[in-house]
């Protein structure tokens, strides 16, 4: 498996932009959340985001989609500045997906419906074509057979599969995970983990969010530290275990590799 | 050692005696305790005090078939004020021999509600057959095509008018009351002050009054010449003061969302009336189907307030026989009669929000 991963983490960095995010500040009232992020995430590009709580992790992937509003520079998604332009906001998330925290599936429908609700409702597929679609992506995760029951009968961690199987469906240039396995019990953690290695390996670009310091240095290209709302500090996995350079991200590691 | 405890422990043991059969039901359910077995002995008490002698008035001692002069001499009930009055309870002024006309009206709103029970049937072809139901019934009341005779709207009254007074209000009060609590949630702040004013507005003041500004005040600012029915005034009252109390209670199951939903909804790309239709109303209207269906209940007997604006509705007709001297006396059993109408509406009601409330909620419990 590492060695299929190698051969994928050779993005080049000469690629094109997916997203670009360029000095952006947000507030929250009076509290500034965001203090001038760049980033630029290239194609194909995989980055995990750690920190501390209350750092603006989950605020700044939340603003790709326009969860949350920023109030100052631009964040342009495969070539679409979002804007209060609501046509493009919809264009962007559909683009986009996005795994929370907590799942967050529709407990009123099935599994099945679940997945086929963006295709149908959004991409206007056929719904025998997005059954079928779903039904792939369902193998995908490893859940197939629970095709046709309710969120509320499954697993955390088969709830959470099933949520990266409906934004997979919507075809995605990009994903987002919140913290995706911090609701989870230990047990339910790798099953998760696994289905989000094996996107990777497809050449998935993703954002992830995490504390899951394994997964970081297996899978991301560059593992970027947040701290009061600015991106301390941005290198290699191996650069930013072994060598950290700001005394803020020694701290953190030290606290969180005990 | 612990295995041994464990499998002896696993043989089949019958339960003791006094938990199972008549007695232990008794027991468990009726005389479990002191104070339950007092209330027990009470409820008995009342009941054998109330139920046969209502039995023998209603049933042993009772008339059927008699003129209202045979029936004062009876020691029981006077059910004859219904046999001999029942079509003009039931069809008020509307012309003796075209009768069957809202009977058979009646009938098709019944074969289309019951036929709307089952949620399987919800496709196109129920709108349609709808359609053609309330047409059909439309020109059933009305006449004046195929041959029937018209008949003047003042002559629509009793349970046809009061069925149509309850079906339309409640029916178009919903969804008015669903668009109401989504615009009082708008981010729009001219929509949501409007939706405030509303609902509150008409919170505040009694159905009767909103049906006296219908039926009086309304009329005096129309053009000489213009005159509005007054069962499509009366009509309009209801289902705007119904649509205020429904819009609270379906806000309530809106609040109760997670942001989660609404998040979750947004990041697969679908607009605002998609999330709402597809996402937040189904759960948020099931979460509110009791207290809904409480509004509805209210609404259906709140009909019976058409009466202060001389409309002929059920209630009505029955009073207006009960003046006639030779029934004068004989309410108990008049207001019984229709009394069962009532009942049979609200339950038919709560009964199928039962239903559907199961249905809907089938399958999503958690383990
Ligand atoms: N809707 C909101 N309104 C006001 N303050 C908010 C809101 N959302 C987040 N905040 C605040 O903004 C700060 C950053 O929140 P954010 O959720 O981005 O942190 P995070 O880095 O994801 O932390 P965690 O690891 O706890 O998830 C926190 O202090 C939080 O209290
Ligand atoms: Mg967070």
């Amino acid at each position: 498996m590492n060695e299929a991963l190698e051969k994928n983490m050779k993005y080049r960095s000469s690629d094109e932009a997916m997203i670009e995010i360029i000095d952006v500040h947000k507030w929250f009232g009076d509290f500034h959340v965001l203090r001038g992020i760049n980033l630029t995430v290239h194609k194909q590009e995989r980055i995990v985001i750690c920190g501390p709580s209350g750092s603006g992790k989950s605020t700044l992937i939340r603003c790709i989609n326009r969860l949350e509003e920023h109030h100052r520079g631009r964040i342009i998604v495969d070539g679409t500045e979002l804007t209060n332009n609501i046509k493009n906001i919809e264009k962007i998330r559909a683009e986009v997906g996005m795994v929370f925290q907590h799942f967050n599936l529709f407990p009123h429908l099935t599994i099945l419906d679940n997945l086929t609700l963006g295709p149908i409702w959004v991409r206007k597929i056929p719904k025998a074509k997005a059954e079928e679609a779903a039904m792939y992506y369902l193998e995908k995760v490893h859940i197939a057979e629970q095709a046709h029951k309710y969120p509320g009968q499954l697993s955390g961690g088969q709830q959470q599969r099933v949520a990266i199987a409906r934004s997979l469906c919507m075809n995605p240039k990009v994903m987002l995970f919140d913290e995706p396995t911090s609701a989870l019990d230990p047990e339910m953690i790798k099953e998760v983990l696994d289905v989000m290695i094996e996107l990777a390996q497809e050449g998935m670009t993703m954002i992830v969010v995490t504390h899951e310091m394994g997964f970081a240095r297996s899978v991301a290209h560059r593992v970027l530290f947040m701290d009061f709302g600015q991106i301390v500090e941005g290198n290699t996995p191996q650069e930013f275990f072994d060598n950290p350079k700001h005394e803020r991200t020694k701290l953190f590691l030290s606290q969180i590799l005990h | 050692m612990e295995q041994a405890t464990f499998e002896t422990n696993i043989e089949d043991v019958k339960p003791p005696a006094t938990s199972v059969g008549v007695i232990g039901w008794v027991k468990q359910n009726l005389f479990n305790g002191w104070l339950n077995s007092i209330l027990t002995i009470f409820t008995f008490v009342v009941l054998w005090k109330i139920v046969p002698p209502f039995f023998r008035w209603a049933f042993i001692d009772s008339v059927w078939n008699t003129t209202g002069q045979a029936c004062r001499h009876a020691a029981g009930a006077c059910w004859s004020i219904v046999s001999a009055n029942y079509r003009f309870i039931i069809f008020g002024f509307y012309p003796y021999d075209q009768q069957w006309r809202p009977f058979l009206a009646m009938m098709i709103l019944f074969g289309l509600l019951f036929y709307s029970r089952n949620r399987k049937h919800w496709k196109k072809s129920l709108g349609y057959a709808w359609i053609l139901g309330l047409f059909t019934m439309g020109l059933l009341m009305k006449g004046g095509l195929f041959g029937l005779v018209p008949v003047e709207t003042t002559k629509w009254g009793g349970l046809p008018l009061t069925l149509l007074l309850s079906v339309f209000g409640l029916t178009a009060a919903y969804p008015l009351g669903v668009v109401l609590a989504l615009g009082r949630r708008s981010k729009l702040p001219a929509i949501k002050v409007l939706c405030i004013l509303y609902i509150e507005l008409i919170r505040g003041v009694p159905l009767i009054s909103l049906l006296f500004m219908s039926s009086i005040i309304f009329p005096l600012f129309l053009p000489e010449g213009i005159t509005i029915n007054k069962i499509l005034r009366a009509q309009v009252a209801i289902i705007l003061f119904t649509a205020a109390y429904i819009a609270e209670v379906v806000r309530g199951g809106l609040q109760a969302m997670s942001r989660g939903q609404y998040e979750a909804a947004e990041s697969l790309g679908l607009n605002y009336y998609l999330t709402m239709r597809l996402v937040i109303l189904p759960q948020a209207l099931k979460i509110v189907i009791p207290p809904t269906v409480s509004i509805l209940i209210s609404a259906f007997k709140d009909t019976s307030l058409v009466v202060i604006i001389a409309l002929w509705d059920l209630l009505k007709t029955t009073q207006s026989v009960l003046s006639n001297p030779e029934w004068m006396g004989f309410s108990r059993e008049a207001y019984i009669f229709i009394a069962i109408f009532y009942f049979l509406g609200c339950f038919s009601m709560s009964n199928y929000s039962r239903k559907l409330e199961k249905e809907l909620s089938a399958g999503e419990e958690s383990r």
